[in-house]
C-alpha cells in the first residue's frame, strides 16, 4: 500500500476531499456510495415497470388467447373458453393500436402474435433477473449499506463503483433499445438455450435482438464485477475499528456472500455468451450439433452441442438465482431483529445457513437439466445436492421463528415486508424440494409449477426484501420517512394478490400446463385450467396496478415525507449512529468504534431497550450467542 | 475492459485517506486487530479478486473445451511455430519487469526507465507476434470455423490478447509515472503492474497447455 499512498501523496488534499458541488458531479457522475446506490435503485425499479407490463401482457395472453378472442369458427366456439371482459378486451385493443409490431389488426380487435409473445417471456425474464432483482437489491441496497453498516468513509474504489453504474446503464438501455429493431427483441427465453439463440434464422428474435441480448448481458456483468470487486474488498479491508467479521450485520453477510458468488460464476456465463456469439455470426459449431434443417435447408454446423450452453449457463444461473435471494435474507434478520426487539436467534448458525447456501449453489446447477439425458447417477448427485439445501433453509426459518416467539412484534411496514419472505421463502422453498427430485422433476419440469416455484422463493422473497429494506433504510436513503398508511395498503395488496397469483399456478402445472406456451387450449386436457387462468390473471392485474400505491409513496415520501431523525427505530446497527441522510464521508466527525454487534435489543439492566452498536459499555457484551 | 478498470482503480488514492479533510477518523488503516484477514492493502486484494475472477472466465472457457474435444469432429491441429517465439517473448518481458521491479526495490532508480520500456516493447510485441501468427494460419486456410480445435485457439488466444492490450492500457500510466520518478526508490511500486503481467505470463502458459498438450 505504501507505494501507492506515497505516490498519491500529492493528490491526498485536491478537491476530490470535499464533496462536490455541482449538480453533475455530485447527482450524476457521483463516486459517493449513496448517491450511487440510489442510481441503481431507481434504474432498477424503472425497469421493474416495464418488465411488470410485459407480465400484465403475458397474463392476459394466457387467460384469453386469440382464439377465444377471435370466436369466428363453429369449431372454436365448441370449445366453450371465456372470452374476456370488455375492459380488458378494450385494454388489448389499446395495447395492439400502440404495439402494432407485436400484434396483428384482426376483423374485431387486435391479436398478439405468437412470436411477440415469447419476446415478452424473453424480456420480461431478463429484465427482472438481471435489471431489477439482481440490481436494486445487490447494487442499490449494497452500495448505499456496505460503508454505512462496516464504518468506512465510501467504498474501497469510489471511482469504479461509479464506472460500474455507467457501465450498467448502456445495458439497461441496449435491452430496451432490441425491442425497437427490425426483428424485435430476443425470443429465447431468459436462458438463451440454442440452437433457437445461435441460428439467426431461427425464429425473429434469433436475429439482431439476440446480438443485442448478449451484449446487454456483457455490460451488465462487467457493471456487477466491478461492484463485486468493490464489495469484497470494502468488506474486508475497510470495517472499522473493533467490527470483526462475526460483529457483521446478517445483510453484510449476505452482500459479502452475494459479490463472491457473482464474481466466480458470471465469468461462466460470459465465456459462454462469448462462444455463442461466435457460433451466431462467424460459423463456430460450439453449441451447434449436425442435421440442424432449417426452412428446408441443411445447416453446416456439426459436432457442437446445446448441452454445452445449459452446463455453462446454469453453473452461472443458479448462483444467480441466490445472487437474488440472500440480500432478502439479510435484510429480514435485520428488519425482524429491531421490530420484534429481540436478538436475532442463532446468529452464527444463521450466517453458516447463508454460507452452505453459497456454497451448495455451485454443485447443483445440474438440477436444471434433469430432463436433458444426463446419467440418472449424475441426476442422483444433482438432486441429494439440491435438497441438501433444505437444511440451511430451514435453520434460517427456525431461526426466524425462533427470534419472533414471545416477542412484542412492532407491525411497522418493513417488518410487514419481512414478515413477508418468511412466508414466501417457506411456501416456495417446500415446492423446490419436489422439484429437487429429478424422478418428481420429469413431470413437472417446463410446466407452470416451477414458475410458480421461482416467483415465490426467488422473484417474490427478492421483491419483498427489496420493500422492506426500502421501508427500513429510506431515512438513509433520502433523510424522510415513508408513510406508514400506504405502505401498508401496499404491502397488502401485494401480498395478497401475489399469492392469489403463484399458489394456484402450481395446480396448473400440475395439471400439466407448459410454461412458454402461446395457447396452452390448443391442447385438449388444458382447457379445463383456463378458469384459474383466468383469475391467476385478475389477481396479477391487480397486482401490478397496486405498485403504484408504491411509486405515488415512494416519490412523494423522498420529496414531501416526514423528516426522519438519525434512528427513527431504534435500532442498535451502526448505521443508525449518523444523521438521516448521512453527510459526505458518511459520519460527520471521527468514524465511532464498534463494540458489539448490531442486534443488543431488550438487554437486562440497559438503560433503553437497545444498546448502539458503538457503545462501550460492558452491558450485554458478555451475553452468550455471539456479539463479541 | 475490465483490467483497464484496475489501473483506474490503482490509481486513486485510498478510499480512506480521501477523507483526511473530514476528519481524524479517516485513518487509512481501519481496522484493529482480528479484521481484515487476508491483508490490509484494497489495491493489492481488490486485484487478487480480479484474477480470481478472470481465472473462472478461463476456466469457464475450459470446460467448454474438454466437453467439446469429446465430440466425433475433433481434429487436433498443431500449434504455429510462431506460438513458441511469442511464449519466449512473453517470457522475457516478465524478466525484464521483474528487472525494472528490482532496481526500484533496490534504490538504484538508474536503468528502472529501461528495463519498463523493454517490458512494454516486448508486450506490444507479443501482440503483434499473435496478429502474425493468426495470419499466417489464414494463409493456410485454417480459420475459425475449419474445425473445433482452431475456433477454441482462435477465441482463447484472442480473449488472452484483449488482456494483455488492457494490460497494456494500464502500462502507459506506469510508464508516465516512472518516466516522472513518481514511484518511490526502496518501495516496491510495481507489484500491483506486475502482478498481474505475470498472472497474464503464467495464463498464456496455461492456455497452451490446455490446447496442445492436455
Amino acid at each position: 500500500m505504501t507505494h501507492v499512498a506515497e505516490a498519491q501523496a500529492g493528490h491526498a488534499h485536491d478537491a476530490h476531499d470535499h464533496a462536490p458541488q455541482a449538480f453533475i458531479w455530485k447527482y450524476v457522475f457521483s463516486k459517493d456510495h449513496k448517491v450511487i446506490g440510489v442510481q441503481y435503485y431507481v434504474t432498477a425499479m424503472l425497469m421493474a415497470v416495464v418488465a411488470g407490463l410485459l407480465a400484465m401482457l403475458i397474463r392476459v395472453q394466457i387467460a384469453w388467447p386469440p382464439a377465444t378472442q377471435e370466436p369466428q369458427t363453429q369449431q372454436v366456439e365448441s370449445l366453450r373458453l371465456s372470452p374476456p371482459p370488455a375492459p380488458i378486451r378494450a385494454a388489448t385493443d389499446a395495447t395492439g393500436s400502440v404495439l402494432t409490431k407485436g400484434y396483428a389488426k384482426m376483423d374485431k380487435g387486435y391479436q398478439m402474435k405468437p412470436e411477440f409473445y415469447a419476446m415478452l417471456f424473453t424480456m420480461h425474464g431478463t429484465i427482472m433477473v438481471f435489471f431489477v432483482l439482481s440490481t436494486a437489491p445487490v447494487s442499490g441496497f449494497g452500495n448505499m449499506l456496505i460503508p454505512l453498516q462496516v464504518g468506512a468513509r465510501d467504498m474501497a474504489f469510489p471511482f469504479l463503483n461509479g464506472l460500474s453504474f455507467w457501465t450498467f446503464l448502456p445495458g439497461c438501455v441496449v435491452i430496451l433499445l432490441s425491442f425497437f429493431v427490425e426483428a424485435g427483441a430476443a425470443a429465447a427465453g431468459w436462458t438463451s438455450y440454442p440452437p433457437l439463440s445461435a441460428l439467426k434464422s431461427a425464429v425473429p428474435g434469433s436475429q439482431m435482438g439476440q446480438t443485442l441480448w448478449i451484449i446487454a448481458m456483457v455490460f451488465f456483468i462487467a457493471s456487477f464485477t466491478m461492484g463485486g470487486l468493490n464489495f469484497v474488498t470494502t468488506i474486508l479491508n475497510l470495517r472499522t475499528k473493533g467490527l470483526s467479521l462475526f460483529r457483521m450485520s446478517t445483510t453484510m453477510w449476505a452482500m459479502f456472500l452475494v459479490a463472491i458468488l457473482g464474481l466466480l460464476a458470471f465469468p461462466a456465463l460470459i465465456a459462454g455468451s462469448l462462444l455463442l456469439l461466435f457460433d451466431r455470426h462467424f460459423g463456430t459449431s460450439f453449441y451447434l450439433p449436425a442435421g440442424i434443417i432449417l426452412s428446408g435447408k441443411v445447416m453446416p454446423n456439426s459436432g457442437g452441442s446445446p448441452l454445452l450452453w445449459q452446463h455453462l449457463f446454469w453453473f452461472l444461473g443458479h448462483p444467480e438465482v441466490y445472487i437474488l435471494m440472500l440480500p432478502a435474507l439479510g435484510f429480514t434478520s435485520d428488519i425482524i431483529a429491531a421490530f420484534s426487539r429481540k436478538a436475532i436467534f442463532g446468529y452464527k448458525a444463521m450466517i453458516g445457513a447463508m454460507i452452505a447456501i453459497s456454497g451448495l449453489s455451485f454443485v447443483v446447477w445440474g438440477h436444471h437439466m434433469f430432463v436433458s439425458g444426463m446419467s440418472p447417477y449424475l441426476g442422483m448427485a444433482f438432486a441429494v445436492g439440491t435438497i441438501l439445501i433444505a437444511v440451511p433453509s430451514a435453520v434460517k426459518v427456525f431461526n426466524w421463528l425462533a427470534t419472533l416467539w414471545q416477542s412484542r412484534i412492532q407491525f411497522h411496514t418493513a417488518m410487514l415486508w419481512a414478515l413477508g419472505v418468511v412466508s414466501l421463502f417457506i411456501s416456495g422453498g417446500l415446492s423446490g424440494v419436489w422439484l429437487g427430485q429429478s424422478a418428481v422433476d420429469i413431470h413437472l419440469h417446463d410446466t407452470m409449477f416451477v414458475v410458480a416455484h421461482f416467483h415465490l422463493i426467488m422473484a417474490g422473497a427478492a421483491l419483498f426484501g427489496v420493500f422492506g429494506a426500502t421501508a427500513y433504510w429510506f431515512p438513509k436513503m433520502f433523510g424522510r420517512m415513508m408513510n406508514e398508511t400506504l405502505g401498508k395498503w401496499h404491502f397488502w395488496f401485494t401480498f395478497i394478490t401475489y399469492y392469489g397469483t403463484f399458489f394456484p399456478m402450481h395446480y396448473v402445472g400440475i395439471s400439466g400446463q407448459m410454461r412458454r406456451v402461446y395457447n396452452p387450449y390448443e391442447y385438449d386436457f388444458l382447457k379445463p385450467v383456463q378458469d384459474i387462468n383466468v383469475f391467476i390473471t385478475y389477481c396479477a392485474l391487480i397486482l401490478g396496478v397496486s405498485q403504484v400505491i408504491f411509486f405515488i409513496n415512494f416519490f412523494w415520501s423522498a420529496f414531501k415525507g416526514r423528516k426522519a431523525e438519525g434512528n427513527p427505530w431504534n435500532a442498535a446497527g451502526l448505521e443508525w449512529t449518523t444523521p438521516s441522510p448521512p453527510p459526505h464521508g458518511n459520519w460527520p466527525g471521527e468514524i465511532p468504534e464498534v463494540h458489539r454487534w448490531p442486534y443488543d435489543y431488550s438487554v437486562p439492566d440497559a438503560p433503553q431497550d437497545f444498546v448502539l452498536q458503538t457503545d462501550p459499555s460492558p452491558i450485554g457484551a458478555l451475553k452468550p450467542g455471539g456479539g463479541h | 475492459m475490465t483490467v483497464s478498470v484496475v489501473s483506474a482503480a490503482e490509481t486513486r488514492p485510498p478510499a480512506a485517506s480521501r477523507f483526511e479533510a473530514l476528519g481524524p477518523g479517516g485513518s487509512p488503516s481501519p481496522s484493529g486487530p482480528g479484521s481484515g484477514p487476508i491483508g490490509s492493502d484494497p489495491a493489492r486484494f481488490g486485484l487478487w479478486v480480479l484474477l480470481g475472477s478472470i481465472a473462472m472466465l478461463f476456466i469457464g472457457f475450459t470446460s467448454a473445451l474438454v466437453f467439446r474435444r469429446a465430440a466425433a469432429d475433433w481434429v487436433p491441429m498443431s500449434a504455429p511455430p510462431l506460438v513458441w517465439i511469442n511464449t519466449a517473448v512473453l517470457a522475457l518481458s516478465s524478466v525484464a519487469l521483474e528487472t525494472a521491479r528490482r532496481r526500484l526495490r533496490g534504490v538504484r532508480y538508474e536503468g528502472v526507465q529501461t528495463w519498463i520500456s523493454v517490458t512494454g516493447l516486448l508486450g506490444a510485441l507479443f501482440v503483434a507476434g499473435q496478429v502474425q501468427a493468426w495470419r499466417q494460419l489464414v494463409a493456410q486456410g485454417v480459420f475459425l470455423s475449419s474445425d473445433p480445435h482452431s475456433a477454441f485457439f482462435y477465441v482463447l488466444t484472442g480473449v488472452h490478447v484483449v488482456h494483455v492490450l488492457a494490460a497494456l492500457v494500464w502500462f502507459t500510466t506506469v510508464f508516465v509515472r516512472v518516466r516522472r520518478r513518481a514511484y518511490a526508490p526502496g518501495g516496491d511500486g510495481l507489484a500491483l503492474f506486475a502482478t498481474f503481467w505475470h498472472f497474464l505470463g503464467g495464463l498464456w502458459a496455461y492456455l497452451l497447455f490446455v490446447l496442445f498438450v492436455l
